[in-house]
This record gives structure tokens, sequence and C-alpha cells, in this order.
């Protein structure tokens, strides 16, 4: 193996060193518990207060609106269970999201069902776009949450959150949104488009992991989901991560400064490979939507080969990066996701992500350009799938 | 490096031994879906009692190649009797283990071979069935066998 082509970055992503730089003095010399009352302890405090007006600055909220959390999971399950609880007491027990939601929603969803709650999942079209129509039509007096993710990790599939914060807004209802995919690669404006609470992680910008936050809107009593201390308010407890806390700050000031310049270039190398990709492998398509989609995203499925193959001969070439089908997620089923934008599972079976960063060059997309078409093609020529594929068959 | 397969799994994933169609195959079993992400097909060549060449095709992750891969090592130039007995255990054992979720993809193997001796049977006149036994595949609704 020569070097290595990391192309995951939806998975997770590269800590960058200054990102480390800034976290080192509260992993070593400023140990100090933010809530001390001494200097030494205060020291942290400031560090932690700082980080949360960097991210009310970069997402457009008030800094008494951001709570850290662990990370993504624990950010979408608080704002989840805990918005439900509360409204539930007004008598609504009723939850819209949708089909293609990650399973940090999806799961706590399933788990409100078994408490009562009625959920409804929005279906998605082929390109994994909710319909607006739809959202209105599902609201209902005793609808008390909408959960509905920024982007979607998979396919990279953009909803129109600013269209969704506003209806929302007009129909009083609570609008919670998963943005973990979003925050840091794309613009992300929590005022401006309405949105009540977001949950984010920081190492899927190039900070670390085990640190997120969930904003919540001033004026929601969300309550607490870790009950314990004082820390966060009273409404978060548990010692604060400062070092991760820092770290998620600076990752995002750096993500968001070079935002400009950032997008275009990593949209540049993607769409290089998608046309390479679609031109030279036959019976190939992108998943996902082609315009509103995450900069560095392209999702494709090769009909007549298993994906988890596909990983591990990329692997051996020292490319990383991850697919839908079945054997990679550990069930039977071909990702969710995959199966709402209505791909066959056999189709689904052969889907293949990846996820640029920054970091990504364009000897990398020259180098998947070349490996890409030669694995599928090895695939194929020992698949029963692709023999009746190429005699006509049906074969699902 | 840590890898989730074993070397030995690894090796027969970026080897496969005889792999491809057998043009004068007197029996193919194909067992799988291409729903459930798994479809083994094997080729055999009988000869008097014996199954003289074997190839395979497989559509499936890395440990569903690599057994199919040595499930027709194991059985190239044994006796049909020989190859009726290899079990999947036996094809997880040559392999030095799998993981626990992949364990299916060895029964797919076993059951592969089994359908292909059932044709060659059912190609010579000879119900199969009191022979080789009941063939295991997917269900209708289920992927796991």
């Amino acid at each position: 193996m020569d070097r290595l082509i990391y192309v995951d970055n939806a998975a997770t992503t590269r800590i960058l060193p200054e990102v480390l730089d800034k976290m080192m003095p509260y992993l070593t010399e400023q140990y100090g518990n933010p809530s001390s009352l001494y200097s030494f302890g205060q020291n942290a405090r400031q560090a932690i207060d700082e980080a949360r007006d960097t991210v009310a600055k970069y997402l457009n909220c008030r800094s008494d609106e951001v709570f850290f959390t662990s990370g993504g999971s624990e950010s979408d399950n608080w704002a989840i269970r805990m918005a439900a609880h509360m409204l539930e007491k007004k008598g609504k027990k009723h939850i819209i999201s949708t089909a293609i939601e990650h399973h940090a929603v999806l799961h706590t969803l399933n788990a409100l069902e078994k408490q009562g709650f009625e959920v409804t999942l929005l279906p998605v079209n082929e390109y994994g776009l909710i319909s607006i129509e739809d959202l209105k039509n599902a609201i209902r007096d005793d609808t008390a949450l909408v959960t509905i993710m920024f982007a979607n990790n998979e396919i990279g599939t953009i909803q129109p959150v600013a269209e969704i914060g506003k209806i929302c807004r007009e129909r009083g209802v609570l609008f919670h949104t998963d943005a973990v995919q979003a925050v840091g690669h794309i613009p992300v404006d929590f005022s401006g488009m309405n949105i009540d609470m977001l949950s984010l992680s920081a190492h899927k910008f190039h900070g670390p992991k085990g640190v997120g936050a969930l904003i919540v809107r001033k004026g929601i009593r969300l309550p607490s989901l870790i009950e314990g201390g004082a820390q966060e308010k009273g409404r978060r407890a548990g010692t604060e991560n400062t070092a991760g806390i820092v770290g998620l700050a600076e990752a995002l000031k750096l993500s968001c400064e070079k935002m400009d310049e950032v997008i275009p270039s990593i949209k540049a190398k993607r769409d290089r490979l998608i046309e390479g990709i679609l031109k030279t492998v036959e019976r190939s398509r992108l998943n996902g939507d082609p315009v509103h989609r995450l900069p560095g995203n392209a999702n494709f499925s090769f009909e007549g080969i298993e994906g988890e193959s596909l990983l591990l001969l990329l692997d051996f070439k020292g490319i990383c990066a991850s697919s839908g089908s079945a054997c990679t997620s550990g069930s039977l089923d071909p990702s969710h996701v995959l199966l709402a934008i209505g791909l066959p599972h056999a189709i689904a079976h052969g889907s293949l992500r990846i996820t640029l960063s920054d970091d990504n060059t364009d000897e990398d997309i020259d180098l998947l350009l070349e490996v890409i078409p030669q694995i599928v093609s090895q695939l194929r020529s020992m698949s029963p799938v692709w023999e009746k594929i190429v005699k006509g068959e049906k074969y699902e | 490096m840590a890898q989730y397969y074993s070397d030995f799994v690894m090796e027969h994933f970026t080897n496969p031994r005889n792999v491809g169609e057998l043009e004068d195959a007197n029996g193919v079993g194909e067992i799988g879906n291409a729903k459930c992400g798994d479809i083994m097909k094997m080729y055999i060549k009988v000869e008097g009692d014996r199954i003289v060449d074997i190839k395979f095709k497989t559509f499936g992750c890395g440990s569903a190649i690599a057994t199919s891969s040595i499930a027709t090592e194991m059985i190239k130039g044994k006796t049909i009797e020989e190859a009726l007995k290899l079990t999947n255990k036996a094809v997880v054992e040559a392999l030095g283990g799998l993981p626990a979720h992949k364990i299916h993809c060895s029964v797919l193997a076993e059951q592969a071979i089994k359908a292909a001796i059932a044709d060659y049977y059912k190609r010579q006149g000879i119900d199969p069935t009191p022979i080789v036994g009941e063939i295991q595949d997917h269900h209708e609704e289920a992927c796991d066998i």
C-alpha cells in the first residue's frame, strides 16, 4: 500500500493540527474544573464561554442557546425525547420526521412510538427530497415536533430547511434539525432559517470525537436528558469536556472561515469524479440530488456487485470508503436511505459512498477514477448477477 | 495492520480459486438471491462418481467469495459421497473462522454444492432428494438461512 486515500469524510474527519494545538493546554496543564471557584478552574470556564460565543457567531444564534453535549447522537436524543415529553403534557403526541433520518433519530422515534407517540415519516422523492406539501398536510393540531435532517449522511441530499422552518414557525410546531453533516460544510443560519433546535458534532468538521452541541432557541424550556450537576445552566449535567469544546469551536471557526473558498474546490473534484465514473462504468448511477447536494458527497450504485467486496478491494489499494450494502450495515437489509429513494434491494447492495474533504487532491480523484472501474469489472467478472444482466435476464 | 477478516479469508477473497463458468458442466446449482445480497452459483463436472472439475460465480460480500473459493478447493477431485459430507462448519474451519454474522455465507456454499449435485442427478433422471436431501435456500420474506 503506497498511501492512504481517505474519502470517508462523512464517517469522520481528520482533526486539524490547529485544532489540536488549541486543545492541548486543556488536556495537560489547564486541567481545572470549570465549575470550581478558584482562578485555575475559571480559566477553563473562560475557554468554554469563548467557545460558546464562537459557535453562536458562526451559526447565527445566541451564546445562551448553545449547549455542549457528547456528540450528534446525544443531541438528537435530547432534542427529540425531551421535546416529546415536554409537549405530551399539552396533549401533543404526534411527531413528523422523514424516512431517511440517521438512526440516532429513527431509533429514538421508535422508542417514543413504544411509549404511545404517533410518528409520521414523510417519504422522499428519487433524489431524497421531502415534499413541502407533504409536510404541510402532515402537520396536525396535536403535532409536537417536526424533526428533519439538514443534509443526508449517505446520499448528501440537502433539504429545504429554511422553508421547513418557516412553515413550522407559522404553524406553531417545534422544528429540530439533525445538522451533523451540514455544519462546517455548508452555510447554516439558525435564526434566519427559523430553526428551534439543531444538533451538531465536532468530528464531522475536523474537530475531535466525543463532543457536539444542541442549539436550543431561547424560550424553549427543554428539560434535561442527563441529570446531575448544574453544568450548562442546569440543562446538561456532567463536567464539561473543556478540550473537546475548545476544539469544536476552533474547528467550526476554521471550517466556516474558509467555506467560500473550499466549497467550489471540493465540488469541482466531486463533479469530476461523478462524471468520470458514470461515463466509464456501464450500468452505474448517482444516488441523491444532483444539485441540492453536500459539496463532498458522491454516492454511486453499480449493478451486479455487492458493496462489501468493493470496499475490501478498495482497502487493498489504500482507499477508505463506505457502502450501504447489508453486509456493511451488519443487518440483512441494505441502507434504509437507498430503499427510501426507490432503489431495488439488489442495486442498493452495490452502492459506494465517497465523501471528500479539503484534504483530497486531484491526484486522489485520478486514482479513484482509475481504481473503481477496475474493481467493479473484476467483481462483475465473477458475479452470476452480472451474467444475468449481460444476458438480459431478470435478476431481482 | 488490523483487518476485519483473517489473512486466510482475505487471501481466498483476493485470489479466488476455481472462479468462472464450466463449459462442459453436467451439474449447476444456484443458491441465494440478489435481493438478499448474495448468490452462489456452482458448476460441477462429474465423471463416474467423482467431481473432476468445479467452478463458481458469486455475487456477495468478501466472505461469500472466500467461502465459495475454499469450498470448491475442498471438493475438487472428491467423490459425490465425500462432497455431500462437506459441512458449513468444515468450510469455516478451513478458513480459520469467520465473523459471527458471516457464518451464513458458509451455509450458502454448502447448499450451493448440494444444489449442483442435485442438478447432476436430475439430469441423469434420478430423483436427488433421497441422496442429497432438502436444499435450504433463502425464504421469500427473510434473507437469513
